[in-house]
């Protein structure tokens, strides 16, 4: 599983880094940056999770 | 495409004794094909949108509007006490990206997962205080007036850097805009206008004297003109009151109704599906045709995505009136979807999850007072919730 973030479109809900704070973190300025690239099958449910909460779109799941 | 045989019309959509939330009128609604097509109470003719998917759909949209200035914007009479909201610069709920966004990015850092986090401690001191204040009352109270409408309304104060000898001020103006029932139009338009000019009187002493406070962050920034800044502020101020003192009002009730579900960790995120305060709140209007579960939307027509509608949707939720909280599904729409989801969610969410852990651990006999269909909800506001909720202890 591979992940990427648009940080143009993150409006700073924090979905993700409440519901996968392993792999999403919020910066200074409350955007989303990613913590892990390729997280492990632990946190799949947590990023899948976060990927379908994100309000703006900004994360994007690979399964490649 | 439209469909062959015209949309549906439906009444517009009604709170009763019998159904505080009109969940029934919804399901019937989400059965038809399309959008349902409704009029509003001044006979102006909106589409409904019910399912969750069209709601998402419609909430990100880029050719829909938030902006109560778009001709065909839908005005659903009541507006939560507030001045119209196109005279306060800064009220940025009604503007579309990008004079958005700016607003939205100047506030985001201020309720990140980890400032919210932060913030616990002074939420426990609060939560405290009111529970305090209650018991040495007496063995009863109204839980709304005493506990649910101090408790955010003092968050915001402390978030704000209002001082401590200032927030009774701030409560008891901000309880008058939103007694709906009991105070008048100019009533509640005074206590706007006492809390712009208390709020403006703040920016220009942070200015002086700048804190460890949001509204010192923000005059740091230098992103926004005094006059947005104290709309920005009135904005988190009304948006964060009513709302969560209606979750921790209705929550109590379902938790009171269903005990063995208290202390679940999951409780919350449930408690914001089930009852879907905000349900009438994401009013929206098409800039130009556009096209929603087939339906053709045509430029200048108002749209009302009922966020109840959306969370009480079978598609998505199993059995979507039970109270589950270890249902596996989380995509509710309590808090909206899209650019203008609610900001201050993060906040609300450990409102509401320290209210109900100190309450019932500090007050473990607590019970309701009036049989369960004697509750007094709000049938007629924006908002669903309750005027009053007599418990004992």
């Amino acid at each position: 599983m591979r992940v990427t973030v648009d940080s143009e479109r993150c409006v700073g809900a924090g979905q993700c880094a409440l519901n996968a704070p392993e792999v999403f973190d919020q910066d200074d300025d409350g955007i989303v940056t990613l913590l892990v690239q390729e997280p492990g099958a632990a946190d799949a449910e947590g990023v899948l999770a976060a990927a379908d909460l994100c309000p703006s779109g900004s994360i994007t799941v690979h399964e490649d | 495409m439209t469909t062959s045989t015209g949309p549906t019309v439906v009444g517009f959509p009604r709170r009763t004794p019998e159904e505080p939330l009109p969940l029934s009128q919804y399901a019937s609604h989400r059965a038809q094909s399309g959008l349902v097509l409704s009029h509003l109470p001044n006979g102006v003719p909106i589409w409904l949108v019910t399912r969750h998917e069209d709601v998402r759909a419609v909430l990100t949209h880029p050719k829909i509007s938030a902006n109560p200035d778009n001709e065909g914007f839908p005005n659903v009479g009541e507006t939560m006490g507030v001045p119209k909201q196109e005279q306060i610069p800064g009220w940025f709920v009604g503007l579309d990206s990008p004079e958005h966004d700016r607003f939205r990015k100047v506030l985001i850092p201020e309720f990140t997962v980890r400032r919210v986090r932060e913030l616990r401690p002074s939420i426990e001191r609060i939560v405290d205080e009111r529970i305090d204040a209650m018991l040495a009352a007496g063995d009863r109270a109204d839980l709304i007036g005493d506990f649910a409408l101090p408790v955010p309304s003092l968050v915001i104060s402390s978030l704000l850097g209002v001082p401590p000898a200032d927030r009774d001020f701030f409560e008891s103006r901000t309880r008058t805009l939103v007694a709906i029932r009991t105070s008048t139009d100019e009533e509640r338009a005074t206590a706007t206008r006492e809390l712009l000019r208390y709020i403006n009187r703040l920016i220009a002493i942070k200015e002086k004297w700048p804190g460890d406070d949001l509204i010192s962050r923000l005059l740091a920034t230098g992103q926004l003109t005094g006059q947005e800044l104290s709309g920005v502020l009135l904005l988190l101020l009304i948006a964060g009151h009513e709302t969560t003192a209606n979750n921790i009002g209705l929550g109590v009730v379902t938790l009171l109704t269903n005990p063995q579900w208290i202390g679940n960790e999951r409780l919350v995120e449930e408690l914001l599906r089930l009852h879907s305060v905000a349900d009438m709140v994401a009013l929206r209007v098409a800039v130009d045709d556009v096209e929603i579960a087939g339906q053709l939307i045509r430029k200048g027509e108002g749209i009302v995505p009922l966020l109840a509608a959306a969370n009480h949707d079978t598609e998505v939720f199993a059995c979507p009136h039970a109270f589950d909280p270890e249902r596996s599904e989380r995509r509710h729409v309590a808090f909206g979807y899209g650019v203008h989801q609610c900001l201050g969610q993060n906040l609300v969410r450990v409102e509401m999850e320290i209210a109900y852990r100190k309450l019932f651990e500090r007050v473990p006999t607590l019970e309701l007072a009036v049989p369960l269909d004697e509750l007094a909800f709000k049938y007629d506001g924006i908002l669903f919730g309750l005027h009053e909720l007599p418990v004992r202890w």
